[in-house]
């Protein structure tokens, strides 16, 4: 592997880098509110990604200038970026604040009933419940699995 | 955004603005539900939004069931350019089994909801039903890639909300959905990862567009990458086995009307999308030279049907039964696609459909237990058969479905699975399968068992479920019985869906261009 | 009255009584009333049949198509017509055995004990009538689980358990290796039809036949070859009319005519004596001939008893089609009938006993035969006919077998049979010695008499029907020559 490769695919590397950071803060953290940070970034990784492959180089602003006619015109000379990606990365933004938010109420309401945004907590206060279900129901296999 | 419409120029009637307007009626009722506010309006909204989209959807399988297809173009914009929808045997198929089920679950949930949710949130419950509806349909209908991804977040994030729904009878709800929160969005992303490399390789987003540009592509390394990308993160929305974690939890606590529709609906539209990819954007010849359905899909498919089977059988609650129960038969579904044949595509759309009804008698069932008995762990609904003779005599039926006793539809799909292993040479899979429903013997025998042999709970309410509920449940469990004797309906659509999947993209590409030429007059 | 016309009517009035019972839950003598008509009309479309076309094989009647080629079809054939003869005549007989039986033992739940009594019969003739392999299949699945709650009929642990082992047995069987079958054949016939002489040959290699064979033999777990027996004895918890039904009516004949039928019309007997793929079924039926002989010579509770002398005499059947000989064919078709008229007379009689004198083990009836003498009587006519001694029906089939071994070339078959004579002698015998012969010095059935009219007249009705059966033997077996596909 060349530095020349590594240096011509470093959008990926960051991206990969990016990704799998988040994602090791998803699996890793007990926390709830520090698994949101972890998707968040996991999926901004995605975002990068989209956007970098949007870029060409030494392109321009896709705009295309008009004349007085208000017809577009464009010059062949000039190499223009894909805006493709950046729209559909808007949308994807919002997909991803509209799934924060949503965790983020998730967790008040988790809070509100465990007391605790922990996992190790809740897992400790779900197997009880399932103890207690266990004792009154007869014992079942599987538990969260 | 592929809801802000045009009239499609070259489009005049109503009949030619179907595609657009199954999904814009359940999209549009959901806000209006909100901002009418009226907590009696939501529930005949929604129900008649669902009705409309379940003839719009039966319109549209009539119209594609000889194996043609509608290519509707957003706003006038032809593909590539444009987003098209596009219906074909396949999808119209699950579009109908959507919406019917929608249709037949709303009825149920009217009094289900009313239990087990308090009334400020039922405005909203349902508002997020006719989401997850548009969702799942937009999933299924369109024919453009990244829309996918859009569609399948409306969906999850609106199943979110609705497993969450739970928590007013059982904390648990919160959890499951918060970790069906972080499962489904690492899918989604993984799935909008597979997509970017895709777009990346190909430089177009329409599917027919992209499988024609990813022909001979099968060696290239970023495609490879978009593949496994693109099947495991549908694969976390399916629960494909070692990816089911999220799945026992969402149903088990999500409210049973939730469940009901979920399991009818949710894990059948990602598979698919699953299939559409596989077979419409890869090609059957990528997919097969990958290896990945004889090696990967297969084993664990095989894996799931056993595993979970046993894990069902060895639990006390009769709704997480039917959650484990679900993933086997998922397992099922993936098998006959692992297969490779017509036959084995034919038994997976086959079994997409009867298991969604089949579910969804079992799940409405435990709706009327829970309304009765409280609970549906197995000493709670002790002898409650007999209380309740009609939920009862429904249990016994989608359960012989679900065994796949002769007679009903999860025979039928049984029936294919087994032809397809035999047309294959795979013997022994047949004896595989077979085996495995014995499993299913085991579980179902074993609630049956206690519905009506064993002595009533004391605190249990030993009266028949209301009419709302017995109603719908029946209509499942009477479709479960005439699609085991009448199979002309369901194995047309299905082998024609499985005869277009088969073919690949050839007939797609030649369709949308003869639309764009079309369009273009 | 066109042929479909009473074909769907006899299989429609069983279904109709099924549920008059279920609605006229509250009133006993209605609901019993209707089912006795609706049974005797039964029998009357089915007499009303064999009247119309004789031996003779009617054309398909189509309902509609489920798979490519595989409709939901009945006809008329004279191995199904017998047995729809069997069942429907017998359901009748069974039937006021059981109004006797249920009132005179105060057991409960009459509604659903006589509406699946209904729904079981209903299954028996769709699977008489049925004309390819699926129809079949899907009635004997009816018949398993349309008569699982009378298994579980009393609800006690032990009646849970038996019923438990009866369905587990039965729908494992028949989904795990039956249905694989079915769908194997489908796969290399592209038929499920029955067609005389089989609709395998040229489809299936030589090594593979015995396999298939062995898929449908095991499948098929209604006819109780051993190791799959263990449903028969488990079943015995059931009131004793079920047991009579289970027993010799429907349900292990349907186990039996299914067999039959597949030796006869899916794979053609000619087709089975050519390449002696069956060679090893008829060991095994064999086998069990001799082993559940032998057990049931060691039970003492006399519905056990019966119930062994049941999974011996299935396999005389079985061992008729494993032979693949003409004569062996007929036989086993005969034996159908002559073993429903002498086992329903033991089961009835037994079940008589328990009504006037709740005694189950044979070692409690010593002097019985004195105090129950049409009762002991009967037994031993329908004990002598399971023997299978002159002049009584059982005697033929047994013949006719014999003559179908030697056909075969399989003489050591004769001996096997006799052997299972002589053990069938060793173990019925007794109770009626017992009953008659051994006189305790104090009788100790002080105010026990014997059982009410409605107990023993059916019984008593059959033991007759044994006689007479025998005397009509010759024209049941012109009446089934068709099926072996020999000139007449």
């Amino acid at each position: 592997m060349t530095l020349e490769f590594f240096l011509g695919h470093v959008n990926y590397w960051l991206f990969i880098v990016l990704m799998m950071t988040g994602f090791y803060i998803v699996v890793s953290r007990g926390n709830y509110v520090k698994k949101i940070v972890g998707l968040n970034i996991f999926q901004v990784a995605v975002f990068m990604l989209y956007i970098s492959i949007g870029k060409v180089t030494g392109g321009t602003a896709p705009i295309f200038p008009t004349n007085s006619q208000g017809k577009i015109k464009i010059d062949p000379e000039i190499v223009y970026s894909n805006p493709l990606p950046h729209v559909l990365i808007l949308t994807a933004i919002v997909v991803g604040i509209a799934t924060t938010s949503l965790g983020l109420a998730l967790i008040i309401r988790i809070r509100e009933e465990y007391d605790t945004i922990e996992e190790d907590d809740i897992l400790e206060i779900e197997a009880a419940m399932a103890q207690a279900e266990n004792d009154e129901h007869g014992s079942a296999m599987g538990g969260r699995a | 955004m592929a809801t802000a419409v045009e009239v499609h120029h070259t489009a005049l009637t109503l009949r030619d603005h179907l595609p657009i307007l199954q999904i814009l009626i359940p999209f549009c009722t959901a806000p209006l539900i909100v901002f009418l506010g009226y907590r009696s309006l939501a529930w005949p909204m929604a129900f008649i939004s669902s009705l409309l989209s379940l003839i719009i959807a039966t319109m549209l399988l009539i119209q594609v069931s000889d194996g043609s297809y509608i290519s509707y173009h957003l706003g006038g914009w032809a593909p590539p350019v444009g987003i098209e929808y596009r219906v074909d045997a396949a999808n119209a198929f699950v579009l109908f089994l959507i919406s019917a089920t929608a249709t037949v679950v709303l009825p149920f949930a009217l009094s289900s909801v009313a239990h087990e949710i308090p009334c400020k949130n039922h405005a909203l419950f349902y508002a997020c039903f006719m989401l997850c509806v548009t969702g799942l349909m937009g999933v299924v209908i369109t024919g453009d890639a990244f829309n996918v991804f859009v569609f399948l977040e409306i969906s999850s994030l609106s199943t979110y909300v609705l497993v969450s729904q739970g928590s007013y009878r059982d904390k648990r709800a919160l959890t499951a959905a918060y970790d069906y929160l972080i499962m489904g969005t690492i899918g989604a992303t993984f799935f909008v990862i597979g997509i970017g490399l895709l777009y990346m390789t190909t430089g177009t987003l329409n599917m027919a567009d992209m499988a024609d540009r990813l022909v001979g592509q099968g060696g290239n390394r970023t495609v490879q990458a978009a593949f496994a990308f693109i099947v495991v993160g549908m694969g976390l929305k399916v629960a494909i086995y070692p990816l089911h974690l999220w799945l026992p939890s969402a149903y088990t606590y999500a409210p049973s009307a939730v469940t009901t529709f979920l399991a009818a609906t949710a894990t059948k539209a990602a598979i698919y999308v699953v299939l559409r990819f596989m077979f419409t954007v890869f090609q059957p010849d990528f997919v097969f030279d990958t290896h990945i359905l004889v090696w990967i899909i297969g084993p664990l498919a095989l894996l799931a049907m056993f595993a979970a089977s046993l894990i069902a059988i060895f639990q006390t609650d009769f709704k997480r039964m039917l959650a484990y129960s679900s993933i086997a038969q998922i397992g099922y579904m993936m098998l006959g696609i692992a297969m490779f044949s017509v036959t084995g595509l034919t038994a997976t759309m086959v079994h997409l459909f009867n298991h969604g009804i089949t579910k969804a008698v079992l799940f409405m069932a435990v709706g009327a237990l829970v309304l009765r008995a409280g609970s549906t762990f197995y000493d709670r609904i002790e002898g409650m058969g007999r209380a309740m003779p009609l939920t009862g005599a429904a249990i016994v039926i989608g359960g012989l479905s679900l065994i796949g006793v002769p007679g009903t539809a999860g025979f039928i799909s049984k029936w294919m699975l087994v032809q397809a292993a035999f047309e294959g040479g795979y013997w022994w899979l047949a004896l595989i399968i077979v085996a495995s429903s014995l499993l299913a013997v085991l579980y179902v025998w074993r609630v049956v068992e206690v519905l009506y042999l064993h002595t009533p709970h004391p605190d249990a309410t030993h009266t028949e479920a209301p009419l709302l509920m017995i109603v719908p449940m029946w209509i499942a469990a009477l479709a479960c019985l005439y699609f085991g004797l009448d199979t002309r309906f369901i194995l047309d659509a299905a082998s024609t869906a499985a005869d277009g999947l088969m073919a690949g993209s050839a007939g797609m590409s030649e369709i949308s261009s003869a639309a764009a030429a079309a369009a273009d007059h | 009255m066109e042929l479909s016309t009473l074909i769907f009517a006899s299989m429609v009035l069983p279904t109709l009584a099924m549920f008059a019972n279920l609605i006229f839950a509250k009133q006993a003598n209605l609901r019993d009333t209707i089912t006795f008509v609706a049974a005797l009309l039964t029998f009357a479309c089915v007499v009303a049949i064999a009247a119309k076309v004789g031996n003779t094989t009617t054309p398909q009647i189509v309902l509609f198509e489920v798979f490519a080629n595989v409709p939901i079809a009945f006809n008329v054939e004279p191995l199904g017509l017998l047995f729809a003869l069997v069942a429907s005549g017998l359901w009748i007989v069974t039937h006021i055995y059981a109004i006797g039986y249920m009132r005179g033992n105060n057991e409960s739940h009459h509604a659903r004990f006589f509406g699946c009594f209904a729904g079981a019969i209903a299954a028996a003739l769709g699977i008489a009538w049925s004309s390819n392999m699926f129809t079949l299949f899907l009635y004997y699945e009816i018949l398993t689980i349309s008569t699982y709650p009378l298994v579980a009929h009393k609800g006690t642990p032990e009646a849970i358990r038996g019923a438990r082992t009866y369905l587990g047995i039965l729908l494992g069987t028949s989904i795990a290796l039956q249905l694989t079958a079915v769908i194997w054949t489908y796969t290399l016939a592209g038929t499920l039809d029955f067609q005389l002489g089989g609709i395998l040959r040229d489809n299936i290699s030589p090594t593979l036949l015995p396999i298939l064979l062995a898929l449908y033999a095991f499948g098929i777990g209604k006819a109780a070859l051993m190791p799959f027996h263990r449903w028969l004895p488990a079943a015995m918890v059931a009131p004793t009319p079920v047991s009579a039904l289970l027993h010799a009516v429907a349900v292990v004949k349907a186990g039996v005519f299914t067999m039959l039928k597949v030796g006869v019309y899916i794979f053609g007997i000619d087709f089975l004596a050519e390449t002696g793929a069956s060679d090893w079924l008829m060991w095994l039926a064999a086998y069990t001939i001799i082993a559940s002989s032998v057990i049931a010579m060691q039970q003492d509770n006399l519905k056990k008893r019966l119930a062994y002398s049941t999974v011996s005499q299935l396999s005389y059947i079985t061992l008729g089609m494993a032979l693949a000989s003409q004569m062996a064919v007929v036989g086993g078709g005969v034996h159908i009938a002559m073993h429903a008229m002498g086992k329903i007379t033991l089961f009835m009689c037994a079940g008589a006993i328990y009504v006037a004198t709740h005694k189950t083990e044979i070692s409690q009836m010593t002097g019985l035969g004195r105090t129950m003498p049409i009762t002991f009587a009967a037994f031993g006519i329908g004990a002598l006919s399971i023997i299978g001694l002159p002049p009584l029906g059982g005697s033929w089939s047994k013949w006719l077998l014999m003559v179908g071994s030697a056909d075969a070339g399989h003489q050591i078959m004769i001996a096997v049979l006799m052997i299972s004579s002589l053990l069938n002698v060793a173990y019925l015998l007794p109770v009626i010695g017992r009953g008659f012969y051994r006189d305790d010095t104090a009788n100790p059935y002080t105010g026990i008499k014997e059982a009410p009219l409605f107990c023993w007249l059916p019984p008593a009705a059959t033991a007759i029907g044994c006689l007479i059966l025998f005397f009509t033997a010759g024209s049941i077996v012109d009446f089934l020559m068709p099926i072996t596909g020999l000139p007449q």
